[in-house]
Protein backbone atom coordinates (compact mmCIF):
# COMPACT_ATOMS: atom_id res chain seq x y z
CA UNK A 1 0.00 0.00 0.00
CA UNK A 2 0.93 3.93 -0.71
CA UNK A 3 0.85 6.31 1.52
CA UNK A 4 -1.38 8.21 -0.10
CA UNK A 5 -3.50 5.34 -0.72
CA UNK A 6 -7.18 8.33 -0.65
CA UNK A 7 -10.43 7.64 0.50
CA UNK A 8 -12.52 6.56 -2.35
CA UNK A 9 -16.36 6.48 -1.48
CA UNK A 10 -18.97 5.32 -3.88
CA UNK A 11 -22.40 5.82 -4.24
CA UNK A 12 -25.50 5.41 -6.36
CA UNK A 13 -26.27 9.10 -7.08
CA UNK A 14 -28.42 10.22 -10.30
CA UNK A 15 -29.19 6.71 -11.80
CA UNK A 16 -25.29 5.95 -11.64
CA UNK A 17 -22.79 5.31 -9.16
CA UNK A 18 -20.50 8.52 -8.24
CA UNK A 19 -16.96 8.06 -6.79
CA UNK A 20 -15.26 10.52 -4.53
CA UNK A 21 -11.38 10.08 -4.11
CA UNK A 22 -9.99 12.25 -1.74
CA UNK A 23 -6.16 11.67 -1.42
CA UNK A 24 -5.81 15.10 1.26
CA UNK A 25 -5.87 13.76 5.08
CA UNK A 26 -6.35 16.74 6.13
CA UNK A 27 -9.85 17.09 4.91
CA UNK A 28 -12.56 16.13 6.83
CA UNK A 29 -14.69 13.07 5.94
CA UNK A 30 -17.52 15.67 7.08
CA UNK A 31 -16.85 17.59 3.94
CA UNK A 32 -17.10 14.36 1.83
CA UNK A 33 -20.58 13.93 3.40
CA UNK A 34 -21.69 17.42 2.46
CA UNK A 35 -20.39 17.09 -1.07
CA UNK A 36 -22.58 13.68 -1.66
CA UNK A 37 -25.55 15.45 0.18
CA UNK A 38 -25.46 18.08 -2.20
CA UNK A 39 -25.51 15.49 -5.52
CA UNK A 40 -28.42 13.67 -3.92
CA UNK A 41 -30.22 17.55 -3.49
CA UNK A 42 -29.33 17.57 -7.04
CA UNK A 43 -30.77 14.30 -8.37
CA UNK A 44 -33.85 14.73 -5.90
CA UNK A 45 -34.52 18.65 -7.67
CA UNK A 46 -33.45 17.30 -11.26
CA UNK A 47 -34.02 13.59 -11.92
CA UNK A 48 -36.43 13.29 -15.04
CA UNK A 49 -36.85 9.49 -12.97
CA UNK A 50 -38.66 10.49 -10.13
CA UNK A 51 -42.22 11.89 -10.54
CA UNK A 52 -42.05 14.22 -7.60
CA UNK A 53 -38.96 15.99 -8.80
CA UNK A 54 -39.00 20.10 -9.53
CA UNK A 55 -38.26 19.41 -13.59
CA UNK A 56 -40.84 16.48 -13.84
CA UNK A 57 -43.36 19.18 -12.27
CA UNK A 58 -42.32 22.25 -14.68
CA UNK A 59 -42.39 19.17 -17.57
CA UNK A 60 -45.96 18.19 -16.77
CA UNK A 61 -47.09 22.00 -16.59
CA UNK A 62 -47.64 22.16 -13.06
CA UNK A 63 -44.67 24.70 -12.32
CA UNK A 64 -44.81 27.89 -14.51
CA UNK A 65 -40.76 28.87 -14.89
CA UNK A 66 -41.24 31.67 -12.42
CA UNK A 67 -42.22 29.66 -9.86
CA UNK A 68 -39.06 27.14 -10.01
CA UNK A 69 -35.67 27.17 -7.56
CA UNK A 70 -33.04 29.35 -8.44
CA UNK A 71 -31.03 26.41 -9.32
CA UNK A 72 -33.14 25.32 -11.36
CA UNK A 73 -33.72 28.65 -13.73
CA UNK A 74 -29.22 28.85 -13.77
CA UNK A 75 -29.74 25.05 -15.18
CA UNK A 76 -32.21 25.96 -17.95
CA UNK A 77 -30.21 29.39 -18.93
CA UNK A 78 -27.16 27.14 -19.03
CA UNK A 79 -28.70 24.64 -21.27
CA UNK A 80 -30.25 27.40 -23.54
CA UNK A 81 -26.73 29.00 -23.86
CA UNK A 82 -25.11 25.84 -24.46
CA UNK A 83 -27.85 25.03 -27.48
CA UNK A 84 -26.91 28.31 -28.91
CA UNK A 85 -23.59 27.66 -28.68
CA UNK A 86 -23.78 24.53 -30.45
CA UNK A 87 -26.38 25.78 -32.92
CA UNK A 88 -28.77 22.87 -31.83
CA UNK A 89 -26.61 20.35 -31.88
CA UNK A 90 -27.18 20.49 -27.56
CA UNK A 91 -30.71 20.56 -26.87
CA UNK A 92 -32.17 19.33 -23.32
CA UNK A 93 -35.27 19.11 -25.43
CA UNK A 94 -33.94 17.33 -28.83
CA UNK A 95 -31.89 14.42 -27.73
CA UNK A 96 -34.99 12.34 -26.11
CA UNK A 97 -36.96 10.01 -28.42
CA UNK A 98 -40.08 11.54 -27.01
CA UNK A 99 -38.91 15.00 -27.09
CA UNK A 100 -39.25 15.59 -23.61
CA UNK A 101 -37.62 18.13 -21.44
CA UNK A 102 -34.79 16.16 -20.14
CA UNK A 103 -31.66 18.46 -18.71
CA UNK A 104 -29.93 15.49 -17.57
CA UNK A 105 -26.95 15.83 -20.22
CA UNK A 106 -26.08 19.74 -17.84
CA UNK A 107 -27.02 18.48 -14.71
CA UNK A 108 -24.55 15.79 -13.96
CA UNK A 109 -21.35 18.10 -14.58
CA UNK A 110 -23.01 21.19 -12.82
CA UNK A 111 -24.02 18.99 -10.23
CA UNK A 112 -20.25 17.45 -9.69
CA UNK A 113 -18.73 20.59 -9.94
CA UNK A 114 -21.12 22.47 -7.16
CA UNK A 115 -19.67 18.99 -5.17
CA UNK A 116 -16.00 20.09 -6.04
CA UNK A 117 -16.64 23.29 -4.80
CA UNK A 118 -17.63 22.17 -1.50
CA UNK A 119 -14.73 20.06 -1.78
CA UNK A 120 -12.45 22.97 -2.69
CA UNK A 121 -14.08 25.01 0.26
CA UNK A 122 -12.65 22.19 2.62
CA UNK A 123 -9.21 22.68 1.70
CA UNK A 124 -9.07 19.94 -0.77
CA UNK A 125 -6.64 20.37 -3.03
CA UNK A 126 -6.08 16.85 -4.28
CA UNK A 127 -9.15 14.87 -5.28
CA UNK A 128 -11.19 12.97 -8.32
CA UNK A 129 -15.03 12.88 -8.88
CA UNK A 130 -15.82 10.21 -11.01
CA UNK A 131 -19.80 10.06 -11.99
CA UNK A 132 -20.31 7.55 -14.61
CA UNK A 133 -17.58 8.03 -16.76
CA UNK A 134 -17.75 11.60 -16.43
CA UNK A 135 -14.39 12.40 -14.68
CA UNK A 136 -13.34 16.04 -12.92
CA UNK A 137 -9.76 16.05 -10.98
CA UNK A 138 -8.04 18.40 -8.81
CA UNK A 139 -4.11 18.38 -7.88
CA UNK A 140 -2.36 15.27 -7.88
CA UNK A 141 -3.02 11.67 -6.76
CA UNK A 142 0.35 11.51 -5.15
CA UNK A 143 3.27 14.16 -5.30
CA UNK A 144 4.71 14.37 -8.81
CA UNK A 145 2.19 12.16 -10.18
CA UNK A 146 -0.84 13.57 -12.51
CA UNK A 147 -4.26 11.46 -12.32
CA UNK A 148 -4.68 8.76 -15.21
CA UNK A 149 -7.18 8.65 -16.71
CA UNK A 150 -8.30 5.45 -18.45
CA UNK A 151 -10.55 5.92 -21.79
CA UNK A 152 -12.79 3.11 -21.82
CA UNK A 153 -12.72 1.55 -26.07
CA UNK A 154 -16.45 1.50 -27.23
CA UNK A 155 -16.45 -1.63 -28.46
CA UNK A 156 -16.01 -3.20 -24.89
CA UNK A 157 -16.64 -2.12 -21.47
CA UNK A 158 -13.27 -3.82 -19.94
CA UNK A 159 -10.81 -2.50 -22.58
CA UNK A 160 -8.90 0.85 -22.45
CA UNK A 161 -8.46 2.82 -25.58
CA UNK A 162 -6.01 5.62 -24.79
CA UNK A 163 -4.80 6.53 -21.06
CA UNK A 164 -4.89 10.44 -20.86
CA UNK A 165 -2.62 12.48 -17.97
CA UNK A 166 -4.55 15.34 -16.05
CA UNK A 167 -4.42 17.48 -13.58
CA UNK A 168 -7.18 20.37 -13.01
CA UNK A 169 -9.55 19.31 -15.46
CA UNK A 170 -12.32 17.31 -16.69
CA UNK A 171 -12.58 14.36 -18.80
CA UNK A 172 -15.92 13.46 -20.71
CA UNK A 173 -17.17 10.95 -23.28
CA UNK A 174 -20.12 10.45 -25.05
CA UNK A 175 -20.83 7.43 -27.48
CA UNK A 176 -23.39 4.86 -28.48
CA UNK A 177 -21.40 1.58 -27.54
CA UNK A 178 -23.47 -0.98 -27.05
CA UNK A 179 -27.07 0.42 -27.11
CA UNK A 180 -26.48 1.92 -29.64
CA UNK A 181 -28.21 5.08 -31.05
CA UNK A 182 -28.75 6.89 -27.63
CA UNK A 183 -27.56 10.52 -29.04
CA UNK A 184 -29.71 11.43 -31.96
CA UNK A 185 -28.88 14.90 -33.99
CA UNK A 186 -31.60 17.34 -32.11
CA UNK A 187 -31.81 18.96 -36.13
CA UNK A 188 -32.29 15.99 -38.20
CA UNK A 189 -33.42 13.26 -35.87
CA UNK A 190 -30.51 10.95 -37.18
CA UNK A 191 -27.84 9.07 -35.50
CA UNK A 192 -24.61 10.22 -36.39
CA UNK A 193 -22.20 7.45 -37.80
CA UNK A 194 -19.11 9.29 -37.81
CA UNK A 195 -17.72 8.04 -34.36
CA UNK A 196 -17.66 5.56 -32.03
CA UNK A 197 -17.08 7.89 -29.34
CA UNK A 198 -15.85 10.88 -28.47
CA UNK A 199 -14.41 12.28 -25.65
CA UNK A 200 -13.44 16.00 -24.85
CA UNK A 201 -10.84 17.57 -22.25
CA UNK A 202 -11.41 20.79 -21.06
CA UNK A 203 -11.65 22.96 -18.06
CA UNK A 204 -15.74 22.69 -16.83
CA UNK A 205 -16.81 19.32 -16.94
CA UNK A 206 -20.37 20.86 -17.57
CA UNK A 207 -19.16 22.03 -20.78
CA UNK A 208 -16.77 19.07 -21.54
CA UNK A 209 -19.93 17.12 -21.32
CA UNK A 210 -22.24 19.37 -23.81
CA UNK A 211 -19.19 19.54 -26.03
CA UNK A 212 -18.78 15.78 -26.19
CA UNK A 213 -21.99 15.26 -26.61
CA UNK A 214 -22.85 18.17 -29.61
CA UNK A 215 -19.50 16.95 -31.37
CA UNK A 216 -21.19 13.56 -31.47
CA UNK A 217 -24.38 14.72 -32.88
CA UNK A 218 -22.38 17.57 -35.23
CA UNK A 219 -19.95 14.20 -36.94
CA UNK A 220 -17.21 14.70 -38.74
CA UNK A 221 -17.16 18.12 -38.07
CA UNK A 222 -17.07 17.41 -34.34
CA UNK A 223 -13.83 17.59 -33.24
CA UNK A 224 -12.66 21.18 -34.57
CA UNK A 225 -15.94 22.52 -33.52
CA UNK A 226 -14.90 21.91 -29.68
CA UNK A 227 -10.52 22.28 -30.25
CA UNK A 228 -11.62 25.91 -31.48
CA UNK A 229 -12.90 26.41 -27.54
CA UNK A 230 -9.93 27.79 -25.99
CA UNK A 231 -8.59 25.12 -23.18
CA UNK A 232 -10.47 22.10 -24.87
CA UNK A 233 -9.73 19.20 -26.68
CA UNK A 234 -10.97 16.37 -28.13
CA UNK A 235 -10.47 12.99 -28.61
CA UNK A 236 -12.08 10.87 -31.40
CA UNK A 237 -12.69 6.86 -32.13
CA UNK A 238 -13.75 6.39 -35.69
CA UNK A 239 -15.92 3.09 -35.97
CA UNK A 240 -14.67 0.89 -38.95
CA UNK A 241 -10.91 0.76 -38.23
CA UNK A 242 -11.45 2.23 -34.73
CA UNK A 243 -8.38 4.78 -34.87
CA UNK A 244 -8.01 7.06 -32.26
CA UNK A 245 -8.41 10.97 -33.90
CA UNK A 246 -6.52 13.77 -32.09
CA UNK A 247 -7.49 17.49 -32.28
CA UNK B 1 -34.50 4.61 -23.47
CA UNK B 2 -32.97 2.86 -20.83
CA UNK B 3 -35.31 0.30 -18.33
CA UNK B 4 -34.81 1.11 -14.61
CA UNK B 5 -34.66 -2.34 -13.42
CA UNK B 6 -31.75 -3.57 -16.27
CA UNK B 7 -29.64 -0.34 -15.52
CA UNK B 8 -29.67 -0.87 -11.81
CA UNK B 9 -28.07 -4.15 -12.67
CA UNK B 10 -25.37 -1.66 -14.11
CA UNK B 11 -24.65 -0.22 -11.34
CA UNK B 12 -23.08 -1.61 -8.86
CA UNK B 13 -20.46 -2.45 -12.11
CA UNK B 14 -20.02 0.65 -12.66
CA UNK B 15 -18.94 1.23 -8.73
CA UNK B 16 -16.54 -1.39 -9.22
CA UNK B 17 -14.95 -0.22 -12.62
CA UNK B 18 -14.07 3.09 -10.88
CA UNK B 19 -12.09 0.75 -7.66
CA UNK B 20 -10.57 -1.23 -10.57
CA UNK B 21 -6.93 -0.48 -10.38
CA UNK B 22 -5.02 -2.11 -13.17
CA UNK B 23 -1.73 -1.98 -11.07
CA UNK B 24 0.64 -4.54 -11.19
CA UNK B 25 5.02 -4.26 -10.28
CA UNK B 26 5.89 -5.10 -13.78
CA UNK B 27 6.95 -2.16 -15.74
CA UNK B 28 7.10 -4.57 -18.80
CA UNK B 29 4.22 -4.11 -21.47
CA UNK B 30 3.36 -2.14 -24.34
CA UNK B 31 5.36 0.84 -24.81
CA UNK B 32 1.68 2.63 -25.81
CA UNK B 33 1.17 2.36 -21.94
CA UNK B 34 4.56 3.08 -20.34
CA UNK B 35 4.82 6.67 -18.48
CA UNK B 36 7.97 6.80 -20.25
CA UNK B 37 6.60 8.44 -22.93
CA UNK B 38 5.30 11.75 -20.94
CA UNK B 39 7.62 13.21 -21.32
CA UNK B 40 6.38 17.03 -21.49
CA UNK B 41 3.53 16.14 -20.21
CA UNK B 42 1.29 19.32 -19.24
CA UNK B 43 0.02 20.64 -15.82
CA UNK B 44 -2.18 23.90 -17.01
CA UNK B 45 -5.43 23.38 -16.25
CA UNK B 46 -7.29 21.64 -18.64
CA UNK B 47 -4.67 19.98 -20.79
CA UNK B 48 -3.89 16.08 -21.00
CA UNK B 49 -1.41 14.57 -23.29
CA UNK B 50 -2.26 10.46 -24.79
CA UNK B 51 0.10 8.15 -23.52
CA UNK B 52 2.67 7.39 -26.12
CA UNK B 53 -0.28 8.90 -28.78
CA UNK B 54 2.16 8.36 -32.03
CA UNK B 55 0.17 10.94 -33.90
CA UNK B 56 -3.22 12.81 -34.73
CA UNK B 57 -4.43 9.58 -36.23
CA UNK B 58 -3.27 6.05 -34.59
CA UNK B 59 -4.82 2.62 -34.20
CA UNK B 60 -5.77 1.34 -30.99
CA UNK B 61 -3.64 -1.24 -29.53
CA UNK B 62 -6.20 -3.63 -29.43
CA UNK B 63 -7.14 -3.48 -32.69
CA UNK B 64 -4.36 -5.36 -34.25
CA UNK B 65 -3.00 -7.07 -31.40
CA UNK B 66 -3.81 -10.51 -30.76
CA UNK B 67 -3.82 -12.27 -27.79
CA UNK B 68 -0.77 -13.68 -26.10
CA UNK B 69 0.84 -15.00 -23.23
CA UNK B 70 -1.76 -17.68 -22.23
CA UNK B 71 0.54 -20.56 -21.89
CA UNK B 72 2.41 -20.80 -18.32
CA UNK B 73 5.71 -22.20 -18.12
CA UNK B 74 5.66 -25.68 -17.00
CA UNK B 75 7.25 -25.13 -14.34
CA UNK B 76 5.27 -22.93 -12.44
CA UNK B 77 2.12 -23.45 -10.78
CA UNK B 78 -0.88 -21.48 -12.70
CA UNK B 79 -3.83 -20.72 -10.71
CA UNK B 80 -7.21 -20.13 -12.32
CA UNK B 81 -9.84 -17.92 -10.58
CA UNK B 82 -13.33 -17.71 -11.38
CA UNK B 83 -15.37 -14.60 -10.99
CA UNK B 84 -19.10 -14.32 -10.45
CA UNK B 85 -21.71 -14.75 -13.46
CA UNK B 86 -23.34 -11.27 -13.83
CA UNK B 87 -26.80 -11.32 -15.31
CA UNK B 88 -26.97 -7.80 -17.53
CA UNK B 89 -29.22 -6.32 -19.87
CA UNK B 90 -27.77 -8.34 -22.92
CA UNK B 91 -27.17 -11.67 -21.18
CA UNK B 92 -24.58 -13.30 -18.45
CA UNK B 93 -20.76 -12.57 -18.02
CA UNK B 94 -18.52 -14.31 -16.91
CA UNK B 95 -14.64 -14.30 -16.51
CA UNK B 96 -12.21 -16.64 -16.19
CA UNK B 97 -8.59 -15.34 -14.98
CA UNK B 98 -5.39 -17.15 -14.87
CA UNK B 99 -2.36 -16.30 -12.97
CA UNK B 100 1.53 -17.51 -12.94
CA UNK B 101 3.34 -15.93 -10.14
CA UNK B 102 1.15 -12.99 -9.32
CA UNK B 103 0.45 -12.09 -12.96
CA UNK B 104 -2.40 -12.11 -14.91
CA UNK B 105 -1.31 -14.50 -17.78
CA UNK B 106 -4.89 -15.30 -19.63
CA UNK B 107 -8.37 -14.10 -19.52
CA UNK B 108 -11.26 -16.32 -20.25
CA UNK B 109 -14.93 -15.47 -21.45
CA UNK B 110 -16.73 -18.28 -19.83
CA UNK B 111 -19.93 -17.01 -20.73
CA UNK B 112 -21.03 -13.66 -22.79
CA UNK B 113 -24.19 -12.88 -24.77
CA UNK B 114 -25.23 -15.11 -27.37
CA UNK B 115 -28.10 -13.34 -28.52
CA UNK B 116 -27.68 -10.20 -31.33
CA UNK B 117 -25.28 -7.79 -31.64
CA UNK B 118 -24.04 -8.31 -28.69
CA UNK B 119 -23.15 -11.69 -29.63
CA UNK B 120 -21.53 -9.97 -32.81
CA UNK B 121 -19.95 -8.03 -30.21
CA UNK B 122 -18.76 -10.62 -28.28
CA UNK B 123 -17.41 -12.69 -30.89
CA UNK B 124 -15.42 -10.52 -33.04
CA UNK B 125 -14.00 -7.97 -29.74
CA UNK B 126 -13.38 -10.56 -27.28
CA UNK B 127 -10.02 -11.54 -28.48
CA UNK B 128 -9.06 -7.99 -28.57
CA UNK B 129 -10.92 -7.26 -25.04
CA UNK B 130 -8.48 -10.16 -23.82
CA UNK B 131 -5.33 -9.15 -24.51
CA UNK B 132 -6.15 -5.20 -23.76
CA UNK B 133 -6.68 -6.96 -20.19
CA UNK B 134 -3.33 -8.75 -20.39
CA UNK B 135 -1.44 -5.00 -21.69
CA UNK B 136 -3.25 -2.38 -19.42
CA UNK B 137 -2.06 -4.71 -16.49
CA UNK B 138 1.07 -2.81 -16.45
CA UNK B 139 -0.29 0.57 -16.31
CA UNK B 140 -2.40 2.34 -13.32
CA UNK B 141 -5.07 4.02 -14.34
CA UNK B 142 -7.14 5.91 -11.30
CA UNK B 143 -10.09 6.76 -13.18
CA UNK B 144 -11.71 5.75 -16.39
CA UNK B 145 -14.14 8.09 -18.50
CA UNK B 146 -16.54 6.10 -20.73
CA UNK B 147 -20.41 7.08 -22.22
CA UNK B 148 -22.89 6.25 -19.18
CA UNK B 149 -25.66 3.62 -20.22
CA UNK B 150 -23.06 0.30 -21.20
CA UNK B 151 -22.98 -2.96 -19.61
CA UNK B 152 -20.22 -3.39 -17.42
CA UNK B 153 -21.23 -6.95 -16.39
CA UNK B 154 -17.42 -7.88 -17.86
CA UNK B 155 -15.77 -5.99 -16.01
CA UNK B 156 -17.55 -6.53 -12.92
CA UNK B 157 -17.24 -10.65 -12.97
CA UNK B 158 -13.07 -9.78 -13.89
CA UNK B 159 -12.92 -8.05 -10.90
CA UNK B 160 -15.03 -10.80 -8.61
CA UNK B 161 -12.20 -12.72 -10.25
CA UNK B 162 -9.25 -11.05 -9.16
CA UNK B 163 -10.32 -10.57 -5.62
CA UNK B 164 -10.19 -13.94 -5.42
CA UNK B 165 -6.38 -13.88 -6.40
CA UNK B 166 -5.76 -11.19 -4.41
CA UNK B 167 -7.20 -12.49 -1.63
Amino acid sequence: MTATAGRLRVEQIMGTAIGIDVRDTAVPEGAIDEAFASLRSADARFSTYKPESEVSRLGRGELNLDECSLELRRVLALAEQLREETRGHFDVHGHRADGGLDPSGVVKGWAVEEAAWILDAAGARNYAINAGGDVLVRGEPEPGVAWRIGIRHPLHADAIARVLELRDGAVATSGAYERGEHITNPLTGAAPQDWLSITVVGPSLTLADAYATAAFAMGSAGLAWVAAHPGYRAYGITPGDVRWIET
Amino acid sequence: MPKRGAISAFLTAIAVVLLINFKTPSQQGLAAFSRQTLTGSQSTSGSAVASGSPGPSASLPGATTQPSATTAPATTASKTFTGPAIPYYFGTAQVQVTMVNGKITAVTALQLPNEGRSAWISQQVEPILRSEVLATQSAQIDLISGATYTSEAYAQSLQGALDQAHA
